[in-house]
C-alpha cells in the first residue's frame, strides 16, 4: 500500500504540492484527478523515489520512500507513461523481457514469462515477439508498455495518462480490458488521467488535486452525490452531460 | 575532472616517450627545398657509404624553426645549414661580426651544443629576381634600381616575409615600394613570375630555376644580404660519439661552388632527376673512381605501400585515442550542461588552429616525427566525436530515460542498454567526421617528418612537380573515401 504524509514539493518558488495526505489500500485502484499542473504527476513520481518531497513523506508497504533502497523499489513497482518509453532498438520480447533479464533470469524462464505477459494484454505471442516498436500501431504500443511494467507481478502499478494518446473508441477499449488486468493480478493501483470518464471508469477511488492541493478523495458515487468543491460540483455536471450523451 | 587526468596522463605518456636518439643511427633533417633535400642527401650517402651507422632520413621539415627546434632537442642529429640564417634568424643578430664561422660556432656551442663543419663552398645569398624583358624594359640591374619603380607585385617565400634580414629590412634599406607583396611557397613564386602574375620575388642565388627561366638577377649594390654559406650543422654530442664523421661530412669542404650547386638545382627540381640519383653521381665525381658500395635505394618516391600504412598508423592510433578519450568524456559531460558547454567550447577553438601552426606547437613538447603528428591528429580527432557522443546521448527522448529509470535500471544499465546503443549512429557520424579531418591533416605531417602520404607532396611542393604532388595527395583523397565508406558499412553491420 502507499501511504502520502503532508508531503509537499516546491520547484523554486511554485509549491506543485502542499500537503498531501493521502492512503492507497492494497489491491484499491485511485486515480488522481485535475487539470494540468496540479500537481497529479509529482504525486506519483514520489512514490517511485523520481521526485524527492520537499517535506513530509510517502510510505510504500509501511516504509518511507526515502529509507528504501531506490532500485528494489521502482523494481517493485510498475510503471507506465503516457510516452510508453519502448526501447527502439530492442523487440517486443526484449521489451517486455527488460526486468526479468535485469534480475539475471535465465533465458527459458524470461521466454515463458514473455508469452504470458503479451497474451495478458491481447498480443499473440508469435505474430508480436520479434517487431520492433516502430512496427506497432498506438494501442499495441501501450499494451507492450503495461506488459513491461507487470513483468515481475509488482505489488504496485503507478500509470501517469497510459491512455492519453489515443483515440477515444481504442481508448475506452484499452480501459476495458486493464480492468481486467488488474482484477486478475491484484496490484495496488495510482492512475493519473484529466479524462473525467477514465476516471470513473477504473478508479475504486477518485482524488481530485487542484493547484496542489487535494480537494477531496472519495469513491465515484460519493463524489457524485456530495461535491465538496465548486470545481468539483461542475466537474461533476459535466460527466453528467457526456454520460447522458452515451 | 577525471578526463582531464586522462588526457593529461596520455600527453604525459607521449612526452616521456620523447625520441631517444639510437647511437648507432644517425638522423638528418632538411628544410623543404631543393638545395636542402639534396644537400641533406648527400651527407646521408656519405654517411651510409663510409661508415658503418644507420641513416635515418627526416627531410622536408617546415622552415628554420622546425629544423633548429628538432636539433636543439634532439630529434635529428643534423641538417645542412645557412650561416646567414644562423646569424640574422636564429640568433636575431645583425651584427657582421656574428656571421663569421668563428662566432657562429663558438654561440652554438655555449647555447646549444652544436657545432658547424667546414662548409660546402658556396654562398646562396638571398637574392631578388626578375623577368629579363622586364629588367631590360626598365633598364634594372641593382636592386636600387627597382626603388625607382612603383606598383609593383611581388610574392616571397613565408620565410622571407618575416625575417629581418628578408623583406623587412631590404625594404627598409633600399626604400622600396611593393603595391602587393605575398607570401607564397618558393617553387610557385617560379610559376607566378613566369606567367607575369608578379614582377618580382626572392630567389636563392643557386635555384635551378634562374637558368631555366633565363631570369635576372639584381645586385645587392648596398650588401644588405649577409653570406649565406651552407654547411652541416650538427650536434656536439653526435660528433663526440662518432668521431669519424667530421672528416666524413666535410668530404664536399669548399668543394662546390656557387654554378655548380646550381646546375646541380636545376638537374633535380627542373630536369625532374631523381636526387638521390644525382648526388650519387655527384660523390662517384669527387672520388674519381666508382663507389666500393652501391647507393641506397632512393628516397624520393618510396613505395606508396609504406607511405599509406604510415599514413593509416598516424591517423588510426590518433582516432583510436580519441574515441578512448572522448566517448567517455561526452559520456560524464551529459547532464552538465554548462561544464558541456565550456568543454565543447574549448575543443571548438583548439579545432580552429591552423593545422600547421599546432603541428609547431607540439614541436618544442614532442619534438619531430611520429609522436607530435599523432598529438596533433588527436587533438582535432576530439571534438567531433566528442561533441556527437554528448549530442547523441543528450538528444535520447526524456521520457524513455525516466522510464527507464522508474523501472529501476541502474546507471551502468541505461548506459549500455539504452544510451550508448541510440547513441551509436551519432557517435559513428562523429568519428567518421574525425577520420576525414584526420587523413586529410596528416598529409600536412611530413612537414615534421612524420612520413606518410604527405611526403610526396611536400617533396613535390618544393620540387614544383605536380605528379609527385598528385602521387601523394590522389592516394590521400582515396583514402579518406575508403575510410569513410568503411567506417559506415561498418556501422550498418553493427546497426
Amino acid at each position: 500500500m502507499i501511504e502520502f504524509q503532508t508531503a509537499s514539493k516546491t520547484y523554486g518558488q511554485t509549491e506543485v504540492l502542499q500537503g498531501l495526505t493521502l492512503a492507497v489500500e492494497a489491491g484499491e485502484t485511485v486515480v488522481l484527478i485535475g487539470p494540468s499542473g496540479g500537481g497529479k504527476t509529482t504525486a506519483l513520481k514520489l512514490v517511485n523515489g523520481l521526485v524527492q518531497p520537499t517535506s513530509g513523506t510517502v510510505l510504500v508497504d509501511g516504509r518511507s520512500v526515502a529509507s528504501w533502497d531506490l532500485l528494489a523499489l521502482r523494481r517493485s513497482i510498475g510503471y507506465v507513461i503516457q510516452e510508453v518509453g519502448l526501447f527502439p532498438h530492442w523487440t517486443v520480447a526484449a521489451n517486455v523481457g527488460l526486468l526479468p533479464r535485469l534480475l539475471g533470469w535465465g533465458a527459458g524462464e524470461i521466454d515463458r514469462r514473455v508469452n504470458e505477459l503479451l497474451e495478458l494484454v491481447a498480443l499473440d505471442p508469435g505474430e508480436y515477439r520479434q517487431r520492433y516498436p516502430r512496427e506497432l500501431s498506438g494501442g499495441q504500443t501501450q499494451r507492450v508498455g503495461v506488459a513491461r511494467a507487470l513483468a515481475l507481478k509488482p505489488g504496485i502499478l503507478l500509470m501517469d495518462e497510459p491512455f492519453g494518446a489515443l483515440d477515444p473508441l481504442l481508448r475506452a477499449q484499452l480501459q476495458q480490458e486493464l480492468l481486467l488486468i488488474l482484477a486478475e493480478v491484484h496490484t495496488t493501483t495510482l492512475l493519473v488521467t484529466h479524462d473525467l470518464p477514465e476516471a470513473f471508469r477504473m478508479a475504486d477511488r477518485i482524488a481530485v488535486l487542484v493547484d496542489g492541493q487535494l480537494q477531496q478523495v472519495d469513491t465515484p458515487a460519493e463524489l457524485r452525490r456530495a461535491p465538496k468543491s465548486e470545481f468539483i460540483r461542475r466537474l461533476m455536471a459535466a460527466e453528467l452531460m457526456e454520460g447522458g450523451n452515451q | 575532472m577525471t578526463c582531464a587526468r586522462v588526457i593529461l596522463a596520455l600527453l604525459a605518456g607521449l612526452l616521456l616517450g620523447a625520441p631517444h636518439l639510437h647511437s648507432q643511427t644517425i638522423v638528418i633533417g632538411s628544410k623543404p627545398f631543393t638545395e636542402s633535400y639534396v644537400l641533406a642527401e648527400l651527407m646521408a650517402q656519405l654517411i651510409e657509404a663510409e661508415t658503418d651507422l644507420r641513416v635515418e632520413r627526416r627531410f622536408g621539415l617546415q622552415g628554420t624553426f622546425t629544423s633548429f627546434t628538432a636539433i636543439t632537442e634532439g630529434s635529428i642529429d643534423l641538417y645542412p645549414e645557412y650561416t646567414g640564417t644562423g646569424a640574422l634568424a636564429i640568433l636575431h643578430s645583425s651584427d657582421p661580426a656574428d656571421q663569421t664561422l668563428d662566432s657562429l660556432r663558438a654561440k652554438f656551442s655555449r647555447r646549444w651544443g652544436l657545432t658547424w663543419l667546414e662548409p660546402f663552398g658556396f654562398n646562396n645569398t638571398w637574392s631578388l629576381v626578375v623577368r629579363r624583358p622586364f629588367a631590360q624594359r626598365h633598364g634594372l640591374a641593382t636592386i636600387s634600381d627597382l626603388s625607382q619603380l612603383t606598383g609593383l607585385r611581388a610574392a616571397f617565400t613565408h620565410e622571407f616575409m618575416r625575417r629581418e634580414d628578408g623583406y623587412p629590412g631590404l625594404v627598409a634599406a633600399y626604400g622600396l615600394q611593393f603595391a602587393q607583396a605575398r607570401g607564397i611557397q618558393h617553387a610557385l613564386a617560379y610559376e607566378a613570375l613566369n606567367d607575369d602574375l608578379i614582377e618580382v620575388m626572392d630567389a636563392y642565388a643557386t635555384d635551378g630555376e634562374i637558368l631555366r627561366y633565363d631570369l635576372v638577377v639584381l645586385t645587392d649594390d648596398k650588401g644588405f644580404f649577409p653570406q649565406y654559406l651552407a654547411a652541416p650543422l650538427i650536434r656536439e654530442a653526435t660528433l663526440e660519439r662518432h668521431p669519424q664523421l667530421r672528416s666524413v661530412l666535410e668530404r664536399f669542404a669548399h668543394a662546390i661552388d656557387g654554378d655548380r650547386m646550381q646546375a646541380i638545382n636545376r638537374r633535380v627540381a627542373l630536369a625532374g632527376e631523381d636526387y638521390p640519383g644525382v648526388v650519387a653521381e655527384m660523390i662517384r665525381e669527387n672520388r674519381g673512381a666508382a663507389v666500393d658500395r652501391p647507393p641506397p635505394a632512393g628516397r624520393s618516391l618510396p613505395p606508396l605501400f609504406h607511405q599509406t600504412m604510415r599514413h593509416l598508423l598516424l591517423t588510426g592510433v590518433a582516432v583510436g585515442m580519441a574515441i578512448l578519450l572522448a566517448v567517455p568524456a561526452g559520456i560524464a559531460l551529459v547532464g552538465r550542461p554548462r561544464l558541456a558547454g565550456v568543454i565543447l567550447m574549448l575543443t571548438g577553438i583548439v579545432q580552429t588552429i591552423p593545422s600547421i601552426a599546432m603541428l609547431g606547437f607540439m614541436i618544442p613538447l614532442l619534438g619531430i616525427g611520429v609522436r607530435p603528428a599523432i598529438a596533433a591528429l588527436l587533438v582535432y580527432s576530439l571534438l567531433p566525436i566528442l561533441r556527437n557522443t554528448y549530442t547523441g546521448i543528450r538528444d535520447i527522448s526524456p521520457a524513455l530515460l525516466e522510464v527507464a529509470q522508474g523501472l529501476g535500471l541502474d546507471r551502468r544499465r541505461r548506459l549500455l542498454w539504452l544510451e550508448l546503443p541510440l547513441a551509436v549512429p551519432v557517435i559513428f557520424a562523429g568519428v567518421r567526421t574525425a577520420t576525414v579531418i584526420a587523413v586529410g591533416t596528416a598529409t600536412l605531417a611530413a612537414f615534421i617528418g612524420a612520413g606518410g602520404l604527405g611526403e610526396p607532396i611536400v617533396q613535390g611542393l618544393s620540387f614544383n612537380d605536380p605528379r609527385m604532388i598528385l602521387s601523394g595527395a590522389i592516394p590521400a583523397a582515396l583514402l579518406a573515401v575508403v575510410l569513410d565508406q568503411g567506417l559506415g558499412w561498418l556501422e550498418r553491420r553493427l546497426g
